[in-house]
């Protein structure tokens, strides 16, 4: 622990011009390498010899551009009020842009993937081996885009060709390209977490007739979570003296991680995933329920009698709600015979009466079933009680703030996309569209813009990620209406409602299956029944959603007076 | 842990790197034969692994705080699943991450929380016990080695074809291994209708 002196009081640490001055440092460094790289190119050129052009890139290129960045944060750092006055006129400009960026940077990943893999089935000589066990060599990505038929063997590539290939050789190994999509997958659930953030305190004031956040970033407060986020990166870090350091410090991790590795598994698209895995569902569930051990050991190396009580409510809930979380997950496993995602979002590409909850009654019930357990399972309202505010001054994580705090909410923001984002793939269709697929098949293959209008009409990522947003919503929207079950409630709701309920569920769907032929008149009125049930469902939600919206400023009870301007 | 525990996994682990690091770069080597020498990725990540399990193995016994009993059992266990992934047993090391980590782990942790008096409770074996642990263990260790070291290794590895599909294994455990199945789901049933006995009035 360090002492905070009067010293310290005085002396700033880390002050603005400390920061600017070693930012210099490191740029005057970085152009000393480039200064001394053109030197010893020079000399080389004068003996005779010449430099390789690996050296060029790393010392020349680089330092360039580390240099450059250097430069422009030196120049954010000593100007920073003018920066910080442009850059709020330009903030909704710019997360716009880093938005299309990252889809931007997944998209143009994918491309350069495939830029490599095409310059892999190109080589003439597949046999030669470089470092690191790889099968591409510098020599050949010259070859690719070099040769020509008046130069088989590429030497007329300009040196520039050269840098290119040394910058291309590394995306060759699948782990360096696993690595960067497990970065674009920790983008998206930030931007997803620091989004949801923003929505469920827009959502919460409107429902309770209030604004919510209107003024940090301009228009509605949309940079909410973003300042939130920044605000608690800078927080103190506060430890109680009697917890359990080490155990206390792994645990907001040990919820985040397991629900990042669950994306692995869960795809946005038929060719949007990062593995389609034979057993994607089961290894989805048993990463969920890895959850667990994080919040209670949360709460138990707080040593604080609220954080545990937290732990104990939530080991009986989140426990007891997997197991009808996973059974009403196995009806669309039985509809569909297989437990590959991919293979169970293709089931359902006919349009909007092909998707698997208005198969068969079973299913449709087993949809609801399962969006309830999801709830528990994420500890989202009405089953909150483990963060109950108001009776466990915040539960297991009430000694966390700072930076493990947020950790934690980024969990369950990213824990409630997942289970939302299974419900949408086993029982809504997963990433296809109302409409059939097959009346855009014509599109489907052709140019860019077609592919696009195909991915965004009949079958795309976007279609996915819409309707999770929109069960994410109903997630918010439930938890500001219903009020909180006790425990003993909550225990009772998951046995002796919801666990017999799904086990009648398994039973007539297998019953139904094996019974009831998929063409004959029963499974076809069942369907049409069950269509426009869905059908319904969602027009009143659609529908409230559309009422709440238009009438967003008019006041609630006794003070709704209708004849009043702005009602 | 304390600064020298860390101190020494830091030099640890730069220790492996160190060793494994250049053999790592240099690939698998085709000498003219189908043998590949040398460590490619898997078998730097079987390393790896097999060392995090071994690692959480020895830090589970030797701790005396019991929760950091548990957490060192979850790694081992994850760690196990990481093996199962490795073999191509991706069903398993799934099956494994729900029961073992997600479900006996929690009952675990449950019990440890439900039982001990504080946070910080310790569990010291007296020298018997470590004695006959020792012993025992040795023992164990002479048994696996002479085992292990008898088998004619030459011949009886062959590239695994492809992973098994759940279709295969259902279709195994409701036809060839039947019988254990069964067994098993009986077994569960006596367990539940115990917990629910103890639980319940059946105790008063």
């Amino acid at each position: 622990m360090t002492e905070f002196t009067a010293q310290d009081a005085i002396r700033p640490r880390w002050s603005p011009a400390l920061r600017a001055r070693a930012v210099r440092r490191f740029m005057f460094a970085g152009l000393i390498i480039m200064i001394g790289t053109g030197v010893a190119a020079v000399c080389l050129e004068l003996l005779g010899r010449s430099l390789s052009p690996l050296w060029l890139t790393v010392g020349i290129v680089l330092p360039s551009l580390l240099a450059f960045g250097a430069l422009f944060v030196v120049f954010a750092i000593t100007s920073h009020a003018l920066l910080g006055r442009l850059l709020r006129r330009l903030a909704f400009v710019l997360f716009l842009g880093s938005l299309a960026g990252i889809a931007g940077a997944a998209w143009g990943a994918s491309l350069l993937f495939g830029l490599v893999d095409r310059i892999l089935a190109a080589r003439p000589d597949p046999i030669a081996q470089t470092i690191f066990g790889g099968e591409l060599t510098t020599d050949e990505i010259v070859l690719f885009f070099a040769a020509s038929p008046d130069d088989p063997r590429g030497l007329e590539a300009p040196p520039a060709l050269e840098v290119v290939a040394y910058l291309l050789w590394p995306f060759q190994f699948r782990i360096l390209r696993d690595l960067i999509l497990a970065f674009v997958i920790l983008g998206f659930v930030s931007v997803t977490a620091s989004f949801a953030i923003w929505w469920e305190r827009k959502v919460a004031g409107r429902i309770q007739s209030r604004l919510g956040p209107m003024r940090v970033g301009g228009w509605h407060g949309w940079a909410q979570g973003i300042a939130d986020g920044l605000k608690l990166v800078q927080k103190e870090d506060i430890i109680p003296g009697r917890a359990d350091g080490p155990v206390f410090r792994l645990a907001p991790y040990l919820v985040f991680i397991p629900v990042l590795t669950a994306f692995l598994a869960l795809p946005f698209s038929d060719r949007w995933v990062l593995r389609d895995l034979e057993v994607g569902l089961v290894l989805v569930l048993g990463l969920l329920g890895i959850d667990v051990i994080g919040v209670i050991l949360a709460g138990w190396a707080s040593h604080n009698k609220w954080s545990m009580y937290g732990a104990m409510r939530v080991a009986a809930q989140m426990v007891s709600y997997e197991v009808p979380m996973g059974m009403a997950l196995l009806l669309p496993v039985m509809a569909a015979g297989t437990l590959r995602p991919g293979a169970i979002g293709a089931l359902q590409d006919g349009g909007f009466h092909t998707w698997l909850a208005f198969s068969s009654p079973f299913l449709f019930a087993a949809a609801g079933v399962y969006f309830v357990a999801s709830l528990a399972a994420c500890k989202r309202a009405p089953f909150d009680l483990p963060e109950a505010e108001s009776e466990l001054t915040g539960g297991f994580h009430t000694e966390y703030s700072g930076f493990r705090w947020a950790v934690f909410f980024f969990g369950e923001y990213a824990a409630m996309f997942v289970v939302c984002g299974l419900a949408v793939l086993l029982f809504l269709g997963a990433w296809h569209s109302p409409l059939p697929a097959s009346w855009g098949e014509s599109l489907a293959g052709g140019s860019w813009w077609q592919r696009g209008l195909y991915a965004l009409l009949f079958s795309g990522p976007a279609w996915f990620i819409a309707k999770t947003y929109a069960l994410l919503f109903v997630h918010i929207w439930l938890r500001w209406t219903l009020p909180r079950i006790r425990i003993d409630q909550v225990m009772y709701a998951c046995v002796q409602v919801m666990l017999p309920m799904t086990m009648l569920l398994l039973l007539g769907q297998m019953l139904w299956q094996l019974l009831v032929p998929p063409d004959g008149p029963a499974a076809r009125v069942a369907n049409v029944v069950c269509t426009l049930a869905g059908a319904a469902v969602v027009a009143a939600f659609v529908g409230t959603a559309a009422w709440g919206l238009l009438h967003r400023r008019r006041l609630v009870g006794p003070l709704a007076v209708d004849h009043l301007p702005g009602s | 842990m304390t600064a020298s525990w860390r101190r020494s996994t830091v030099a640890a682990v730069l220790a492996g790197l160190a060793w494994a690091g250049p053999a790592w770069a240099r690939g698998p080597q085709t000498a003219g034969t189908a043998e590949t020498v040398g460590i490619d990725l898997e078998a730097l990540m079987f390393y790896l692994l097999g060392g995090l399990a071994a690692a959480c193995a020895v830090g589970c016994v030797m701790s005396s705080r019991v929760v950091r009993m548990a957490l060192f059992l979850f790694g081992a266990l994850g760690a196990v699943a990481g093996l199962y992934l490795l073999l191509h047993a991706n069903f398993l090391a799934a099956v494994q991450l729900i029961v073992y980590a997600g479900g006996t782990l929690v009952v675990i942790i449950f019990g440890i929380m439900l039982s001990s008096a504080s946070a910080a409770a310790r569990y010291q074996a007296r020298p018997a016990e470590k004695a006959a642990g020792a012993v025992v263990g040795l023992l164990l260790l002479a048994g696996l080695v002479t085992a292990v070291g008898r088998i004619d290794w030459s011949g009886r590895i062959a590239a695994v074809p492809s992973a098994p599909t759940v279709l295969e294994f259902g279709r195994a455990l409701l036809t060839t291994y039947l019988v254990p199945f069964e067994l098993s789901s009986v077994l569960l049933l006596a367990v539940m209708i115990g917990a629910a006995w103890l639980a319940g009035s059946g105790r008063r």
